[in-house]
């Protein structure tokens, strides 16, 4: 496997799927490098989870071309099989199992010794903090467990390339939290992962890249500060405790928004500390009372909107 | 935390392993019969309750009828047709287990763990084999006390051992066949209620032969039908090596029928299991 260390982890271009007459990818294009998180962020309906089942040889692509760890997904599935592992959106553990035998389900499907496959379920249960309720059957479960346990067999192939698609929809912060800290162990660890979501906060999080879907095409690809910088929104809002002060501010500061029922001002910056002290010291000068002050950057949700525009915004949830 | 890309085994072996698999995805599903016990009870339950009520409620006039001669009493009756009628409950047994194949295919897939399964470099028709394995342990099971109850009640069969290990590989053979057509039916119902409810005509189809009845006693298209279908001389076979009648060339007839149903089933479980998802 040396010569293709090299070679990103996954390569796609133009991937196309339609489902009769309505197009799912239109198109889609997508480079990954090795030991990074890749994100791809979309609304509900952008064809993440398409894009997911092409890349793990769930489904076949109608055209274009993908390779994953270095083999064709079409020609090579399982080569890429081997390669790779799944954590879907709904969970893929036995119920009927107990979290102990669904792992050592998973390493006697990779043909681990017996002792291995023992130790290997153990150190994961320990891991993913699951030994407690590793005899007790999975469907007793809660969705924050479930979904540890998921991602868990996962691991227990040692996998190079790991699809993680949506792996915290629905999850209480408390165990997203806990999700996101295991990506980046894994990460640490040198695997690849290939991460969709629809929260804006999760791809800023623990991407090193993100790729944002629209309607089965890549609109934007870059870093999170990459991707913020694209776009203009930085302000900082000041909020005054009487309208008389509002009206100072607003004679000394041009170019800024009134809210009059919040009594609050949104003046244009880019959130510099040299900015801010010019500001303060305009404000000081008329003696003019703040009573607070915050300085908003722009965040991937104004990207997402300023990309994709207003249709798929009910869609998309910030958390 | 240790890093689990490249410490494990290389992925350079990419040879399959089925029987190893097969073994792995077999014990999976033992393991959840255990914890499902209820569907187990429901598969024996009823080809007992039916052979209850054809010996105790239908028995002493059918079994009087049998011959088609005089009033030989309802006892000598009832015992007549329990010897008649065990053969066509023994496939209704088979037929009963394979039904619950249907519905466990069919509950499997609708969980995602069978998703997982095709993203995994393993061989993929042992998703399929280890509930084809798991059905004939379990129709074994029910058989063995079936066949307890229908001695319990009156089933006195003259085999010998020889004819009891025949009747055993036949039964055998004729559930392989069947559970391989179920595992089909089972993935082409997209619920799991379509999936207990497409196997019924197996169920049905022992009534439609000389499972209960001769078929001469029936009228003629009907009994075209009866004489004709699969499951008359499989039963035909399982009364001639129980009863030590003569079996003729019923037995070569029900085993090219169980051939026939267990290649369409493979190759047609098959391909439903590698169409995409």
């Amino acid at each position: 496997m040396t010569s293709t260390q090299s070679r990103p982890a996954i390569a796609a271009t133009g991937l196309r799927k339609s489902f009769g007459d309505h197009v799912v990818l239109d198109g889609l294009d997508l480079n990954v490098a090795r030991g990074t998180v890749f994100s791809l962020l979309g609304a509900n309906g952008a064809g993440k989870t398409t894009t997911v089942k092409i890349l793990s040889t769930l489904l076949g692509a109608d055209a274009g071309d993908a390779q994953v760890a270095g083999h064709d997904v079409a020609r090579e599935p399982d080569a890429v099989r081997a390669a790779i592992g799944v954590t879907g959106q709904f969970s893929a553990v036995d119920k009927l199992l107990t979290g102990e035998e669904n792992l050592r389900l998973m390493a006697d499907l990779h043909h681990l010794a017996r002792g291995e496959g023992r130790r290997r379920a153990a150190r994961l249960l320990e891991q993913f903090d699951l030994t407690e309720a590793a005899r007790k059957p999975a469907s007793t479960y809660s969705g924050g467990m479930l979904r540890r346990l998921d991602l868990a067999m996962t691991l227990v192939g040692s996998p190079q390339v790991i699809f993680l698609d949506e792996p915290t929809t629905g999850l209480d912060p408390r165990s997203r939290r806990a999700m996101w800290q295991i990506v980046r162990d894994l990460v640490a660890g040198g695997v690849t992962i290939f991460l969709t979501t629809q929260y804006l906060d999760e791809a800023d999080e623990l991407a090193d890249r993100i790729a944002v879907l629209d309607r089965g095409r890549v609109v934007a690809e870059g870093t999170a500060e990459e991707l913020k910088r694209r776009i203009p929104g930085g302000h900082v809002r000041l909020r005054f405790a009487d309208p008389q002060c509002l009206d100072a501010a607003v004679a000394v500061l041009d170019e800024s928004s009134r809210d009059n029922d919040a009594l609050a001002l949104r003046v244009p910056s880019d959130g510099s500390l040299r900015s801010l002290k010019t500001l303060i010291g305009r404000l000081d000068d008329r003696a003019i009372e703040v009573e607070e002050l915050s300085v908003r950057t722009p965040d991937l949700d104004d990207v997402f909107l300023a990309l994709t525009g207003n249709p798929t915004r009910e869609k998309v949830t910030t958390r | 935390m240790s890093a689990p890309a490249l410490t494990g085994p290389a992925p350079a072996s990419l040879r399959f392993h089925p029987l190893r698999d097969s073994a792995t995805m077999l014990r999976r599903n033992l393991k959840r019969m255990l914890r499902y016990p209820s569907m187990t009870v429901m598969l024996v339950g009823m080809p007992v309750v039916f052979l209850l009520l054809f010996v105790y409620v239908l028995g002493g006039t059918l079994g009087a009828g049998l011959d088609g001669t005089a009033d030989i009493g309802a006892a000598a009756g009832r015992a007549a047709y329990a010897n008649y009628v065990a053969p066509a409950i023994i496939l209704m047994t088979v037929a009963a287990t394979v039904q619950g194949t249907a519905i466990s295919i069919a509950m499997d897939m609708t969980e995602g763990i069978i998703t997982r399964f095709r993203t995994m470099h393993i061989a993929r028709v042992s998703v399929l084999t280890g509930h084809v394995l798991g059905s004939v342990i379990q129709a074994v099971f029910s058989l063995v006390v079936v066949i307890g109850v229908a001695l319990l009640v009156g089933f006195r069969p003259t085999a010998g051992p020889a004819a009891w290990l025949a009747t055993a590989g036949f039964l055998v053979a004729v559930t392989f066949a069947l559970v391989w057509l179920s595992v089909a039916l089972g993935q082409v119902s997209r619920s799991v209620e379509t999936a207990s409810n497409l196997p019924m005509p197996l169920v049905l189809l022992p009534f439609l032969g000389s499972g209960f009845v001769p078929t001469d006693s029936m009228p003629a298209g009907l009994r075209w039908f009866a004489e004709y279908q699969p499951f008359t001389p499989i039963i035909e076979t399982l009364r001639g090596l129980l009863m030590d009648e003569p079996i003729g060339n019923n037995a070569w007839i029900a085993l090219a029928w169980c051939a026939v149903i267990a290649l369409v089933g493979y190759l047609w479980s098959k391909r439903l299991f590698n169409r995409e998802s």
